[in-house]
């Protein structure tokens, strides 16, 4: 959770829907309608390939959190929505970072890589690519440090995130 | 045994009940049309696509039973998306289905092709692109639960032609079982809430009702006004809520909000509780929002737990069906008398009752009209609206008494609602006396449907309150744009009795007080469809009115 101005936070909701086309267009169309904000939107099959995991971090003060909550529950294809607010949870971005290296720089950076328990995951004459994960706020320090060097294109998955321990998001 | 894809839709549809059907049939719907041709389903043909939506959006109104609308893919579906805007935003059940070019085509800008389910994903309550046959039994039976059950709306189910011809292992109707996890509407409230609730009812001093179309749906009108009856507790409606409690009673003050009564709206923001059932707080009833009920508690009962706080924060929720609610919420709620609270209503009501100048000479006065309608009929007929000025004064003027008999687009405001619909509650309810209170101005939107009503010998009675004007925004720009009638005259209206006449349906104009009460009467002893062409005071404005943005006892004009 981060505090931005007054009384706006971001959650993170996790939605198990049903796994159909037009799903992810719903959940778009509900938020655009509504006027309501997605900091990111993460996709993809859980272990029952009937269903798929929403993860969507969300900006607002708590009546619009309420509102989206109320609102996500309303669509007939979502099946079950949680909001980690408050909750133990762990998050995770995930993000391929090119930048430019010539070979003299490659070791500075693949240093700063091995601190951020990040992975090389390309080399070219001019770029290595990297990938991170972690939290947001630690792939976005990666970021500030390696700026310097020139980041020539990044992709990032989104935050994806679970509660710990046996409670489960089902 | 094998069955085609039509023929299916046609046993599923029969199954749930389906008498009758409104549309028009197109190219890829010209299979299932060839299934209903040896069908016992009455289809109505209508003019128009959206007439169809509005007229199975009466019919459910009228019925309580899910409304039925076709039409083929293209524009014919688009032509339906106001109807179904209309009835989602009014929580109408009703199923539109759409034909659809062929599954191997879709997305290839094929002929009369669009993206139906995109383009209705955000005024339904659900809809389906049905791709294989095997899927459509299933899917026909999940649209009728999803649209009737819970808070009821529009579900459309778009269906490819090939899939319709196709053919696939058919058990027979209602066989299948409905795959809706995420479905789970609340209907029975939670207990605790529903004590804190009467707690607050048997402490409070000076309660109102406020009841909106939530009640009608849930069937609830009778425990309100046993609620009311028990507890002494004034009721104010919706306009969609109007019916469920009789305007006879004592203990009514008709409509609040922007056009309701002074009374009203003054017990609102003296009130110390507020007890909304199946009604969301709508701006055209909370007027400025942060002036609304000051001193009050708010419970709020309602299916729908979005509702809850949206736009009012609320005391005590309770989220279910009304009419389960209040069953339980009669146990615990003491008798009580209010005395000085309904005395100080009746004051209210003396000083401030609904008027308009009776003396007027300049044509018919249109609430006149309306208290004629109510006359004549002793206020048992369903009255249907178009929307704007007319709609206002028939809320006003008709002392309504029973649920289901006001047909009015409440949230969407649909101009040209009125007489399709009309069309549809007469078919859903044959025996009853139908007027579309309509204007000048909506009554063109869908007077096409004239046809449909002349063929099929659908006797509604519309009463155009003729005033030259697109009232309600002409009233709006007499009152806070300087009297600048920026494209508000309607100059090149037709003769509406001559264009009654070449439909074949009767056509009466009234130009004086006098004629009236006779034109009515002689519209209702006729067995067919009548226009009324009331010529009525042109610059006559509804009243009272809250200026936007106002607090709901700031009322201008009307006040005795």
């Amino acid at each position: 959770m981060t505090e931005t101005r007054e009384g706006y936070r971001t959650h993170i909701i996790s939605a198990t829907v049903a796994n159909r086309p037009g799903v992810l267009a719903r959940v778009a169309g509900l938020f655009s309608s509504r006027g309501f904000n997605i900091d990111s939107l993460a996709v993809g099959e859980t272990e029952n390939p009937e269903l798929s995991r929403m993860t969507i971090a969300v900006h607002g003060d708590e009546s619009i959190l309420e509102q989206i909550r109320k609102q996500l529950g309303k669509l007939i294809d979502i099946i079950k929505i949680q909001d980690f607010a408050g909750r133990d949870f762990v998050q995770r971005d995930l993000m391929l970072i090119k930048i430019s290296a010539s070979p003299a720089k490659r070791s500075e950076i693949f240093q700063l890589c091995e601190v951020f328990e990040g992975k090389v995951v390309d080399i070219s004459p001019k770029h290595v690519m990297l990938e991170i994960a972690g939290p947001e706020n630690k792939i976005d320090a990666f970021i500030t440090v390696v700026k310097p060097y020139g980041i020539r294109e990044v992709a990032r998955t989104g935050r994806i995130a679970m509660l710990r321990g046996a409670r489960d998001a089902k | 045994m094998k069955k085609r894809g039509a023929e299916i839709l046609v046993e599923e549809l029969k199954h749930q009940g389906v008498d009758v059907m409104f549309g028009i049939p197109g190219g890829s719907v010209i299979p299932l049309f060839d299934v209903l041709y040896d069908s016992d389903i009455r289809f109505i043909l209508c003019r128009h696509e959206q007439g169809a939506a509005h007229a199975a959006d009466g019919y459910a109104r009228a019925t309580g039973k899910v409304g039925v609308c076709i039409a083929t893919s293209g524009p014919g579906a688009t032509n339906l998306t106001t109807g179904i805007a209309t009835a989602n935003f009014d929580s109408v059940p009703m199923v539109a289905i759409t034909g659809q070019v062929k599954t191997f085509l879709i997305g290839n800008d094929a002929f009369q092709e669009a993206d139906t389910t995109g383009i209705t994903r955000p005024i339904s309550k659900h809809n389906y692109l049905v791709r294989d046959c095997r899927e459509l039994a299933r899917t026909i039976q999940e649209a009728f639960h999803l649209a009737s059950t819970g808070r009821p709306g529009p579900v459309v189910v778009d269906l490819p032609v090939d899939v319709t011809v196709a053919e696939c292992e058919y058990e027979g109707p209602g066989k299948v079982e409905l795959q809706l996890p995420g479905y789970r509407p609340n209907i029975k409230g939670n207990v605790r809430q529903i004590r804190l609730a009467a707690e607050a009812i048997n402490k409070a001093e000076k309660p109102v009702i406020y009841a909106g179309g939530g009640v009608i749906i849930s069937g609830a009108s009778e425990l309100v006004q046993k609620l009311a009856r028990t507890a002494q507790i004034p009721v104010t409606t919706t306009l969609l809520g109007l019916g469920c409690f009789p305007e006879t009673d004592p203990l009514s003050l008709k409509m609040l909000g922007m056009h309701g009564t002074a009374y009203a709206n003054y017990a609102i923001q003296q009130s110390d509780l507020i007890i909304a059932v199946g009604a969301r707080f709508d701006d055209r009833v909370t007027g400025k929002v942060d002036t609304f009920a000051p001193n009050a508690k708010i419970i709020h009962i309602d299916i729908d737990p979005a509702s809850i706080s949206k736009s009012i924060k609320v005391d005590i929720p309770v989220v279910g069906d009304a009419s389960n609610i209040l069953e339980e919420l009669s146990k615990y709620v003491k008798p009580a008398e209010h005395t000085a609270w309904l005395e100080q209503i009746k004051e209210w009501k003396k000083k401030h009752p609904l008027t308009y100048d009776r003396e007027c000479t300049e044509g018919v006065m249109p609430q006149h009209v309306v208290e004629q309608i109510d006359e004549a009929t002793r206020g048992e007929a369903i009255v249907v609206t178009e929307v704007g000025q007319n709609q206002m004064w028939a809320a006003q003027w008709f002392t309504y008494s029973h649920p289901r008999h006001l047909i009015s687009s409440g949230g969407l405001g649909t101009m040209g609602y009125g007489f399709p619909a009309a069309i549809g509650a007469q078919v859903g309810c044959p025996e009853a006396t139908v007027f579309d209170v309509a204007g000048d101005g909506s009554i063109q939107m869908n007077i096409q449907e004239l046809a449909t009503a002349c063929h099929n010998n659908i006797p509604v009675k519309i009463a155009i309150l003729n005033n030259g004007y697109l009232g309600m925004v002409r009233q709006w720009q007499e009152l806070f744009y300087k009297k600048r009638y920026s494209a508000t005259r309607l100059s090149g209206n037709p003769d509406f009795v001559k264009v009654a006449e070449a439909y074949d349906v009767m056509g009466v104009r009234v130009e004086k007080p006098d004629q009236v009460r006779p034109a009515i009467d002689q519209a209702i002893e006729h067995k067919g469809p009548v226009v009324l062409d009331f010529i009525v005071c042109p610059e006559e404005n509804v009243f009272p009115m809250v200026p936007a943005g106002e607090a709901i006892d700031r009322m201008i004009g009307g006040m005795a």
